[in-house]
């Protein structure tokens, strides 16, 4: 035990620059040596999600597996980590001189970098990546309702729907030649250009259509909107699934290719920043008053009616978006995507990671995408062991793994050189 | 020169049960006025009806002159009334300075998009509300718990921090419910100071529900009695304290063997 803490203290040096460095240098690896690498460990190909889906296939190539992780991700990573930290600190005195918004932009621009260059190994962590980012996107936005403004609303699975048909209609109608829409009516190269704008359609028409939940229920408080909110859900479902001319059950096909990796990335970290923004003001602050008691946010000047519609409708936007966002990176809708299982899901994530919290929900979003894919080979156990981790963390943690912490993005990016004193604010 | 806070014939019914009769009050300008009687008799649903939480069934509410009966609690506390609650009501997952903030939130002048994109014009008036925030935090002496969530606090000083909060809002008139309840004597005295150095230096007019007598008589200029739901004495504390409807209705009649 007292060899790790100290094999671990070695590292509380290495600023976050020092981390990029070192995952580039090992994505760099994979890229050039990986085939190579595995070939020598009996590997039959890449190891997709580090091995976890080859460790539960065939038991056998665990130490291949392992080996491979090691040589690839953790050694590298570690050892660079730490023998660069001196030259990493001062890059990152370097950041800090910087503007705030300029330092997190290049360390944004860099991890996507990374991110890009580990994910372009197939075609699989591709998928995986863009699904989890939509995921976050989800998740955060439903902290807003049900952690910022301590609601607990069920719908999201139908404002994605609205959202990602809204989107999609357009698309199919404008950019591609489909035969529910006909011939394209503006030319497809605009596609690309005019897609930031289909996505915020998307988004508006979720909007709009959560005004048929929050109206009703939020003249009182409790459990209606719960209640509201799942019908709601339903509601959606079977309308498009009754609508013929989006498809129906069998639901719309061919999606041009516009939701691609960078484009999915741009929007989730607008959608953090944007969130960021508003619940650090005073305005979006205005949701936890009322969350914790109505009546004195009310005698405090607050508008708590126009408070709760306005956040359940931005966080409904960012449902659209993100259903959006879904429908283009599988190109393929369904109602029957976007039921129970779906709110379940988000939900979990949601819970895992941590009301209150922009950061908690990045990172149950993550985790829980990331160990549903890992676990996949496991098939129906998989539902019964990623339940179970939740329970284990509402009983531990009853707010979620990170709840009411906020990010502070200045406090990550800073040299780790220095004693600690007058770090975290 | 029409009175800061006028109520004239306020009658409340919940269901059948006639929970005010026939309030009249008049408020002055930097005022500082009781309302006392024992528990039950009605003096908080006489501050919720004031304060627009219930509208009473009968009557007239006017804060300078302007008709306030009806409109949302949040309306009237833009209008200029602030007020404190019986049992705390405070935000416990928020810390002390937020809860400053939010009591501006009628007065921030960005629109909901400058929130979303962080505008300079959100950014300079968050940094405006911010610094009087703490200046309010440090006038009430609980400056250094700045950063701390309330439930952290010391009783009192979490009632100060509820104070402060409701002189933030910049009203013209302050209800206090109870504002001693809970309190040692040594907190009190500190209250009496605390609510004499409001009402001097923000020249507030203050309304107050008390049960202790000691309170009232040293803070207030004008006393009113409400037993159930009806007014039994008004005029100068001294003089409350020996009417013998009031002494009555506190500690009883005396048996006559």
């Amino acid at each position: 035990m007292e060899m790790i803490k100290n094999f671990l203290r070695q590292f509380t040096v290495v600023p976050l620059v020092g981390w990029l460095i070192g995952s580039f240098v090992a994505v760099l690896l994979e890229y050039y040596l990986g085939d190579a690498i595995s070939y020598y460990l009996y590997l039959p190909k890449i190891p997709v999600l580090f091995g976890a889906l080859t460790m539960l296939k065939e038991p056998l190539l665990i130490p291949s597996v392992l080996a491979y992780d090691l040589i690839i991700y953790i050694v590298p990573v570690l050892l660079l980590g730490r023998l660069l930290a001196a030259f990493s600190n001062r890059v990152a005195t370097w950041f800090e001189a910087l503007p705030l918004w300029l330092a997190t932009v290049v360390h944004l621009a860099a991890f996507y970098g990374i991110l890009h260059l580990w994910a372009g190994i197939n075609d699989y962590r591709v998928l995986v990546v863009k699904l989890t980012m939509v995921a976050i996107i989800l998740t955060v936005s439903l902290n807003i309702i049900n952690g910022y403004q301590g609601e607990f609303s069920c719908s999201h699975p139908g404002f994605m729907a609205l959202g990602a048909y809204a989107s999609s209609s357009l698309t199919l109608m404008l950019f591609a030649d489909d035969k529910m829409f006909g011939a394209a009516l503006l030319p497809p190269a605009l596609g690309p250009w005019l897609f930031p704008l289909i996505l915020i359609f998307g988004g508006a028409v979720a909007a709009i259509g959560s005004l048929v939940v929050a109206i009703p229920s939020f003249r009182t408080r409790g459990d209606y909107l719960a209640i509201i909110s799942l019908a709601f859900m339903f509601i959606v479902k079977s309308a498009i699934e009754n609508m013929e001319f989006l498809g129906g059950p069998r639901g719309m096909s061919s999606q041009p290719n516009y939701a691609t990796l960078p484009i999915i990335f741009i929007w989730t970290m607008l959608c953090i920043w944007i969130i960021h923004n508003f619940i650090s003001s005073t305005m979006g602050k205005a949701l936890n008053a009322v969350r914790d008691n109505e009546a004195a946010a009310n005698s405090m000047t607050v508008n708590t009616r126009k408070t709760k519609m306005t956040a359940f409708m931005f966080g409904a936007f960012w449902a659209g978006v993100a259903g959006g966002l879904f429908a283009h990176v599988l190109r393929y809708v369904n109602p029957g995507t976007f039921g129970i299982q779906k709110l379940a899901e988000i939900l979990a994530m949601v819970y895992f990671g941590g009301l209150n919290s922009i950061y908690g929900s990045i990172v149950g979003a993550v985790s829980i995408s990331v160990l549903g894919e890992a676990l996949r080979p496991l098939e129906l156990f998989k539902w019964i062991i990623i339940p179970l981790i939740l329970i284990l963390v509402m009983i531990f943690r009853p707010y979620g793994l990170i709840s009411f912490t906020e990010i502070n993005v200045k406090g990550l990016m800073r040299p780790k050189n220095r004693s600690r004193s007058g770090g975290a604010e | 020169m029409a009175p800061l806070l006028k109520v004239k014939n306020m009658t409340h019914f919940f269901g059948g049960l006639r929970a005010v009769d026939n309030f009249n009050l008049e408020i002055e300008a930097g005022q500082i006025y009781g309302l006392i009687g024992p528990n039950g008799a009605g003096k908080t649903t006489t501050f919720n009806l004031i304060t627009g939480v219930h509208t009473p069934t009968e009557g007239t509410i006017e804060l300078e002159g302007e008709d306030i009966k009806g409109l949302e609690v949040h309306r009237i506390a833009d209008k200029g009334l602030g007020r404190t609650f019986q049992n705390l009501a405070l935000w416990r997952h928020m810390n002390v300075l937020d809860h400053i903030r939010m009591a501006h939130y009628s007065r921030l002048d960005y629109s909901l998009f400058g929130a979303f994109l962080g505008s300079p014009k959100c950014h300079k008036r968050e940094r405006e509300v911010i610094e009087n925030s703490r200046r309010l935090l440090d006038l009430f002496d609980v400056g250094r718990f700045a950063d701390q969530l309330v439930g952290n606090l010391p009783y009192g000083a979490q009632r100060r921090v509820e104070m402060a909060r409701a002189m933030a809002t910049n009203p013209k008139i302050l209800f206090l419910d109870e504002p001693t309840a809970g309190m040692t004597p040594d907190e009190l005295n500190r209250m009496i100071e605390i609510i004499r150095q409001v009402h001097r230096d923000f020249g507030v007019a203050i309304f107050l529900i008390e049960h202790r007598m000691k309170f009232v008589m040293e803070l207030c200029e004008s006393v009113q009695t409400l037993v159930f739901g009806e007014v039994i004495a008004e005029g100068p504390p001294a003089e409350i304290q020996n009417n013998p409807k009031v002494i009555e209705a506190y500690l009883g009649k005396e048996d006559i063997h």
